[in-house]
């Protein structure tokens, strides 16, 4: 027998094999139920079990537990970022989204949305000083007040931007806002009332104010066409309130309240709660976006200016440092240079932002250009020195002829020199910096991007929002790319 | 051409006694004496690599010489290290030095190339800075390039702009580094006639060169370096025309 005959024989059996597991698959138990959380968001919610880390635990994830039980299934998690559970479930990497999403009106245009299983209360956090001064949002009028982005306190905030001139603060994170509030960086807080008790328990230094500034609700998400995997978890939802589970679990969590008896109550005496009513509202039309895309395309701007007059100016010194200064200095700048190229600028943002902030307590705008700047100064110097190093020795030497000190060569002859040499790497740094300041959203500057992010969370696709934001990048990069290109030809050496 | 005489007992601009100096760990100097008077242009010549532009180098204080002493117009240079900028401030107004490649800023016009030492060297006022260096330009011929920048120049323009730079302080010694080496025998001979026309004003000037038409045409004296050593000097004529050392025989030949 050949070779070659041998192989198909075995090949022929391998498929054969296959063939009969996948016949078995078809006959084995449902699929798993996959459902969408945010671990980042934490406890009661979801978070990652202390005990082992690779499992989650929460609320959540006991309903979800309860919905995958009741259909017969096994619950899978599936790790995803908060603000994108609604456009990931639509796009199938799920069957539900289920951690701590808000009944709000957009999301039901785009999804299909479960019956609430827990009512909220969106309160206000204050300091203790400041107890007998800020009941409402309209006590907060001119102050800054600070929320998660993406949610409904936040649009809430928004709402009352117009009226009061109360500016709202986005976190990308729960914990920071409180921690903002006890540093003075903020004025309140506006968020759920279960985020806000836990933070108080763990942190403190604050106080909740009693009289809520609206309610809100907690539901499941699914993708639009889903109809009827959410009628099945609707009615298994309403059964876990009526046979107390539900209760059991939120009083497991300490989050069960005679707010949410009553509220479990009225679900079950109205039988037309039934989720996702599907009101179409027809949207904000791109336009209505387009002001905050502007002044968002400013607030860019100006962080990426300031941040790259700030790193030429430290870039400068750094590289006449490093070609000039002792062995000592030289030595203490190339540290500087590669601590700051070798560690991600996000990395930086945080520790200058939230880390310093029991030495210094700078504020958000401050630490962006900051950040960025004398992250930016590490590769503008190496630049510099690059193009100091590229003079010829004989320029230099004919200016020592002429009797200029070493700090005249530098001024007059060497820095002009070279600084046309670094103009075309240097613009191509600050085109780069035009889009890294999209980072400093994680100390709460809302710039280009992060507006970019919440217009497009708010109506439920990167289309049009990425279009535009991407217009601005280049209308911004663009004419500057040019005038590079034009002060190059001027300046041209040969 | 004539009228080589113009020095006799003219005073000393440049002094060079017993100059040694390496490149690296090789000698290129092994004691040089030489002399330049005021009023007089000395051709320093040799073949590539005798070790003129050493010469010229360690008289500017642009490279260190282990041994020796250069004394220019009563400023003396010491054996050892090149010492900072700051103590080389009158030996900068004493001497002009004129580079091979001509070495102008290429971000400056001409006449800012002129006045940049007179302004942020010697704090003149602009005006006056501005000046001096139209006076030179125009003595130089070059008076209509004043406003061009070094890459817009022909070879020979650059380089009555370097002369010009270099005078702009009044030196009392001007170094020049092969000057003719890219010029033509027309331009060589316009060259010539100014650097007498300078010599005349009182200064010395000190030519590194291994043009021997040139040395012949417009030197008063010349000294031939070979092996880190001067072999041979005296006037232009006698030297050139009789040469007894080997080396100038071989410049002669070459």
């Amino acid at each position: 027998m050949t070779t070659s005959l041998l192989r198909a024989t075995v090949l022929g059996s391998t498929l054969a094999v296959a063939a009969c597991s996948t016949t078995s698959a078809a006959q084995a138990p449902k699929p798993p139920l996959r459902w969408g959380g945010d671990a980042e968001g934490g406890a009661p919610f979801v978070e990652a079990d202390p005990a082992d880390p690779s499992r989650v635990r929460g609320f959540d994830v006991d309903v979800a537990d309860m919905i995958a039980r009741g259909l017969g299934r096994q619950p899978q998690f599936v790790q995803v970022a908060w603000a994108s559970i609604g456009q990931s479930v639509e796009r199938g990497d799920f069957d539900i989204g289920l951690s701590g999403i808000e009944d709000r009106p957009e999301l039901r245009e785009r999804q299909s949305l479960t019956i609430p299983y827990f009512e909220f209360r969106e309160v206000l956090a204050v300091r203790p000083a400041d107890r007998d001064r800020f009941h409402t949002l309209t006590d907060l009028a001119g102050r800054r007040v600070a929320t998660l982005g993406s949610t409904a306190s936040y649009e809430i905030l928004l709402g009352e931007q117009a009226r009061s001139k109360l500016t709202p603060i986005s976190y990308d994170d729960d914990v920071h806002p409180y921690t903002d509030l006890v540093a003075g960086r903020v004025d309140a807080v506006l968020l759920d009332h279960i985020i806000a008790e836990r933070r108080l328990r763990m942190l403190g230094g604050f106080v909740i104010q009693p009289t809520p500034v609206a309610t809100g609700h907690y539901v499941g998400v699914l993708a639009k066409g889903n109809a009827v995997l959410r009628d099945s978890v609707n009615a298994i939802l309403r059964d876990r309130m009526r046979d107390g589970s539900l209760e059991k679990t939120f009083r497991s969590w300490d989050v069960w309240d005679d707010a949410q008896a009553a509220y479990f109550e009225r679900v079950l005496a109205d039988t037309t709660v039934r989720g996702t009513p599907n009101v179409s509202k027809g949207g904000a039309s791109a336009l209505s976006y387009l002001p905050s895309l502007l002044r968002a395309a400013g607030i860019t701007l100006l962080i990426s200016c300031l941040s790259m007059a700030l790193a030429v100016a430290f870039g400068i010194g750094i590289a006449a440092g490093r070609v000039y200064g002792s062995s000592v200095v030289g030595g203490a700048l190339a540290v500087y240079v590669e601590v700051v190229r070798g560690t991600p600028v996000l990395l930086q943002l945080f520790v200058l932002y939230y880390g310093l902030s029991g030495v210094v307590r700078l504020p958000a705008f401050l630490a962006a250009v900051i950040g960025l700047g004398l992250n930016y100064a590490a590769y503008e110097s190496e630049i510099y020195r690059a193009a100091l190093e590229a003079i010829p020795r004989s320029q230099l030497e004919a200016a020592r002829t002429l009797g200029l000190s070493e700090a005249q060569i530098l001024r007059l002859v060497r820095g002009p020199q070279a600084l046309r040499l670094a103009l075309a790497p240097m613009t191509n740094d600050f085109v780069a910096l035009l889009k890294d300041s999209s980072l400093v959203s994680v100390i709460t500057v809302v710039e280009l991007t992060k507006q970019t992010a919440i217009y497009a969370a708010n109506i439920g696709s990167w289309v049009v929002p990425g279009i535009l934001c991407a217009l601005v990048y280049l209308s911004l990069s663009l004419p500057l790319s040019r005038f590079a290109r034009r002060l190059e030809r001027r300046w041209s050496l040969t | 051409m004539t009228g080589h005489s113009r020095v006799s007992n003219a005073p000393t601009a440049l002094a060079v006694r017993g100059l040694h100096a390496a490149r690296g760990t090789t000698p290129v100097l092994n004691g040089v004496d030489l002399e330049v008077a005021t009023g007089e242009i000395c051709a320093l010549m040799g073949v590539s690599g005798a070790g003129k532009s050493t010469v010229l180098r360690a008289i500017a204080a642009l490279q260190p010489f282990s041994s020796g002493t250069i004394v220019v117009d009563g400023f003396a240079l010491e054996p050892g290290p090149v010492p900072p900028e700051s103590r080389l401030k009158p030996l900068r107004r004493k001497v002009g030095f004129v580079f091979q490649a001509h070495s102008l800023f290429e971000h400056l016009t001409v006449m800012d190339n002129v006045t940049l030492a007179p302004v942020h060297a010697q704090r003149w006022t602009r005006e006056r800075a501005r000046e001096v260096a139209a006076g030179l330009l125009e003595t130089l011929g070059i008076a209509a390039r004043a406003a061009a920048y070094p890459r817009q120049l022909s070879g020979g323009e650059a380089q009555r702009v370097a002369i010009a730079r270099a005078l702009a302080l009044d030196p009392h010694l001007l170094l020049m580094d092969e000057p003719t080496s890219a010029l033509d025998p027309a331009r060589r001979g316009a060259l010539g006639e100014t650097l007498s026309a300078l010599a005349d004003q009182g200064r010395g000037l000190l030519i590194a060169t291994h043009d021997v038409d040139f040395a012949q045409d417009h030197a008063d004296r010349v000294a031939v370096l070979a092996d880190g050593v001067l072999v041979e000097h005296g006037p232009a004529r006698d030297v050139l025309a009789n040469p007894t050392h080997a080396a100038t025989k071989a410049l002669l030949e070459a």
